[in-house]
């Protein structure tokens, strides 16, 4: 595809940090919030959303000059309901306690807007290795915002990591950070630091270019 | 009475106890996105709740008849294309595509029945119904029918067509309610000398929380509607 813009290596690089999902682009904020209570469920999820996204990504690809302007986001929903169902059977067959406690937001993947909008901005344009390598890098970002979000509620909430004790036994759980309220204050703080890095980094790199 | 009684429960629990917004953590992106200002966030609380009704009744209609094991429609296919086949056919497996048919769809045709028949209403909200397919609200509201209908063991525990309606009715009017108050809060907000860092979506995030943390002193007012209403009969 003759289209200047990033390559896929650089695609690669920017779904991780520069052009993070959850704390960059504020998408698929649902899950995100839903199974960050631990850091086995957010994992998994963010292991889920990976093989959907990539294979979702790919399959967009092959098909991009066969879709027809205005029924493409159905066809992109089609595409990722088929993989999640996969998805959702494959976990239910391995790991059946792991996906009765992610319970509904396996099957909520389907709506999660990340893929969607990486189908619609990026795989229906490029070719199958620039459209799968953007989906790695777009998996591993948002693997790692969940890893943040997990790895803070799970320690201040439980004192664990893992399911792995890392704080002193006395330490008092904040029993509210696993919680629903958790979540959100979690994500908002999160969020409000990412932003404030971002602002600082900006700043710097501005003034060293003055001078 | 029963029957009165366990939808009340349903429609408490979906509404305020286990809220979508607050609880389930669904619809979270238009929580977040359209909550600027009381009346936009008031037009999209309205048109969840309608299209989250119109997807329940056709989900319902679609898990009861053909999904389902065991399902009539199914079955009777099934017994026409092999009439010595034994055993019930399970179609759960096609549920989420279904689903997610069925939503964009129903959006889809709500919008152009809207757009048609009732000009008003479609300057009103038209603008959010195409949004609203992405909105895992009204996919969760498929999902949680498609758990009391085809996943429950008993027959006499299978929901019927008022228990799902009421679940998708007042989980979008909680849906409404969360947005609303949401909104409400982010114009006083407008007021406020926010850290730069936090503003957009991060005080709101935060603002949330606080408000999930309320929500929560909601936790235990189905076990007193019980016993209120066990007391009255």
């Amino acid at each position: 595809m003759a289209k200047d813009g990033p390559t896929s290596a650089e695609r690669f690089i920017r779904g991780i940090l520069p052009e993070n999902p959850v704390y960059r682009q504020l998408l698929g904020m649902c899950p995100t919030l839903a199974v960050t209570s631990g850091m086995k469920t957010a994992m998994t999820m963010a292991g889920a959303v990976a093989f959907v996204m990539i294979c979702a990504n790919i399959i967009t690809s092959i098909i991009r000059n066969l879709l027809r302007p205005h029924l493409r986001i159905l066809v992109f929903t089609l595409t990722i309901a088929t993989f999640v169902t996969i998805a959702d059977r494959f976990l239910a067959a391995k790991l059946y306690e792991m996906s009765k406690q992610l319970g509904p937001y396996v099957p909520l993947i389907i709506v999660n807007c990340i893929i969607i909008c990486r189908c619609e901005v990026c795989a229906s344009k490029q070719s199958v290795l620039t459209a799968a390598s953007d989906a790695v890098g777009q998996s591993m970002g948002f693997a790692v915002a969940l890893a943040t979000i997990a790895s803070v509620r799970e320690i201040l909430g439980a004192g664990t990591w893992f399911d792995i004790r890392i704080l002193p036994d006395n330490w008092p759980n904040w029993g509210i950070m696993v919680l629903p309220p958790g979540a959100f204050l979690t994500l908002g703080i999160l969020l409000g630091a990412a932003n404030w890095i971002g602002s600082a980094r900006a700043k710097r790199t501005a003034r060293s270019g003055c001078s | 009475m029963e029957y009165l009684g366990e939808l009340i429960l349903i429609a408490v629990g979906a509404a305020i106890i286990n809220n979508f917004v607050l609880y389930s953590f669904v619809g979270i992106c238009p929580f977040i996105g359209v909550s600027r200002r009381v009346d936009t966030a008031f037009g999209m609380g309205c048109a969840v709740t309608f299209v989250i009704t119109i997807a329940a009744l056709l989900s319902w209609t679609f898990t009861y008849y053909i999904l389902r094991p065991g399902a009539p429609l199914t079955a009777w296919v099934w017994h026409l294309v092999n009439p010595d086949a034994k055993g019930a056919v399970d179609l759960t497996i096609l549920s989420y595509i279904v689903y997610i048919f069925v939503i964009a769809s129903s959006v889809q045709l709500v919008e152009m029945y809207v757009r048609k028949f009732f000009p008003p209403l479609y300057k009103s909200f038209g603008v959010f119904l195409p949004l609203i397919t992405t909105n895992c609200a009204i996919l969760f509201a498929c999902l949680e029918i498609m758990k009391h209908v085809a996943g429950a063991s008993d027959p006499s525990k299978v929901w019927d067509l008022g228990r799902s309606l009421t679940l998708a009715i007042f989980g979008g009017v909680g849906f409404t309610i969360a947005i609303v108050i949401m909104a409400g809060i982010r114009q006083d907000l407008d007021n406020c000398d926010v850290p730069k860092a936090l503003r957009g979506a991060g005080i709101t995030l935060i603002v949330a929380g606080i408000l999930s943390l309320a929500f929560m002193g909601f936790a235990g007012v189905n076990t007193q509607l019980v016993v209120l209403m066990g007391g009255a009969k």
